[in-house]
């Protein structure tokens, strides 16, 4: 099967690859730019460690192919990390305990990443409808939820603020 | 959990799709959003030699509304429905249903068409457009047709798309805004698959007797069911809650199917009522909040 170039930028950076069509974009991000912070979990979707931000959409890196990629940005943990130290999330989430072995903890950033850029001060449903997709094994969640809401509050979170989050479709 | 081998293509015009679907027939799929077809490629449930890429076509995403009626292009994001103005005002229903499919990252990428042109039972987009009797535009090479939703979906998985065609529109005339809309479903997590779902239309009368209603549950066979017989019972009566409690005993539930160790049937047939009620309920609710 041809092999195509893709040329795209990733972390503001210009790259090119060489890439078979059936590469995911998540697996070619590690092979062939050596950016290693993609974790791939499940790879079918389910897990969502594999979360990168893509064309300024959170999106799954093991359900786009690489080849799909052509002229997008993208931008990767490593991306949303500072060169030195840690990102605002990330010493939120090490603060509160929201990993411990730290497999899915890249798409867990990559998704608060992207939500406090939309809106940095978001309420605890609009954090738990942005985490509904990502899997953790370790933590129960409720680390991960308190390093987001310490991250909301101190970026002046009210709590009269309205709100943009599922409406209750279960009725329980 | 690689995909097999296979070529790409990523035309830019229709013409080229259905160049490249005459050309590869069943060696080739297209891929819409991705987000059930790139699990089945790594999994390998599906095998194509040859991929056509439709991400690259601008003219199959847009929601546009003219006069009364809306055009929705089969590549439109999930994402970008959910977050519409237009689809929140004109099609609540389509609305409310969508934070039921999937996750953010997976809505992002996942398009209406794909969902709809997917067939999966337990998705909530063909169940939709059923209570809405939606129109769907189907293309080819020479020629393009119009199905109504209810004949679209044919089984799991199964459309009446021919070879060579895809789904390239969505054409729903908005309901009157006075109509009160409804959606419940069960599943295990929020935007898993549901268990069983239920969408609600309802209209009333000034007086307050029910004027119209739809009533549409899902995953439950393997196309949603269309459950007239609960909708002819309200029409004319005032729909309270015993009033809603009776009509839904008429759903049929011989016709559900689905049976397997996670949901078995008897706990699907125990529930759809259940969902059915507060789809209902909700939609008597607003459609009265609508009145006053």
């Amino acid at each position: 099967m041809n092999k195509h170039r893709v040329a795209l930028t990733v972390n503001d950076k210009a790259v090119s690859m060489l890439v078979e069509p059936r590469q995911s974009l998540a697996d070619a991000l590690r092979g062939e730019l050596g950016l290693m912070g993609t974790h791939l979990g499940c790879e079918h979707g389910v897990c969502g460690a594999c979360t990168i931000v893509v064309d300024g959409d959170a999106v799954r890196g093991c359900l786009m192919l690489a080849v799909q990629a052509e002229g997008a940005e993208v931008t990767t943990v490593e991306g949303a990390s500072p060169a030195v130290g840690l990102s605002e999330i990330q010493a939120a989430l090490r603060e509160f305990h929201g990993l411990q072995c730290g497999f899915c903890t890249p798409g867990m950033v990559m998704v608060l990443h992207h939500l406090f850029t939309e809106n940095p001060s978001p309420s605890e449903d609009e954090i738990r409808e942005a985490l509904s997709g990502q899997l953790c094994r370790c933590t129960g969640y409720q680390g991960i939820m308190n390093a987001a809401k310490a991250v909301s509050a101190r970026h002046g979170r009210l709590n009269d603020q309205p709100t943009q989050t599922p409406p209750d479709t279960t009725g329980i | 959990m690689k995909p097999a081998p296979f070529d790409y293509f990523a035309p830019t015009t229709l013409d080229e799709v259905f160049e490249l679907l005459s050309k590869y027939g069943d060696d080739a799929r297209v891929i819409a959003g991705g987000q059930s077809l790139v699990p089945m490629l790594a999994l390998r449930l599906a095998r194509p030699e040859v991929l056509i890429d439709l991400n690259r076509i601008p003219s199959l995403a847009g929601i546009s509304e003219d006069g009364g009626t809306l055009r929705i292009g089969a590549m439109t994001r999930q994402a970008r429905a959910l977050a519409s103005d237009v689809i929140r005002n004109r099609l609540p229903l389509l609305h409310q249903a969508l934070w039921n499919v999937g996750h953010p990252p997976t809505r992002a990428r996942g398009t209406l068409g794909g969902s709809i042109s997917h067939a999966d039972p337990a998705a909530e987009t063909p169940m939709v457009m059923m209570a809405y009797n939606a129109s769907m535009v189907i293309a080819g090479k020479d020629n393009e047709r119009i199905v109504e939703a209810g004949d679209f979906t044919l089984g799991t998985f199964e459309t009446c798309l021919e070879d060579g065609e895809i789904l390239k529109e969505i054409i729903v005339d908005a309901p009157r805004s006075d109509e009160g809309i409804g959606f419940a479903e069960l599943s295990r997590r929020r935007g898993d698959f549901a268990m069983v779902s239920a969408a609600a239309r309802l209209r009333l009368n000034a007086d307050g007797t029910c004027a119209d209603a739809h009533l549409i549950i899902g995953a439950v066979a393997p196309v949603p069911l269309r459950c007239d017989a609960v909708a002819q019972a309200l029409v004319g009566t005032e729909p309270t809650e015993q009033r809603l409690r009776e009509a839904v005993g008429l759903i049929d539930l011989d016709s559900f199917s689905f049976d397997n160790p996670e949901v078995s049937l008897a706990y699907r047939r125990h529930i759809a009522p259940t969902l059915a009620f507060r789809a209902l309920a909700q939609a008597a609710g607003k459609a009265s909040g609508l009145h006053t």
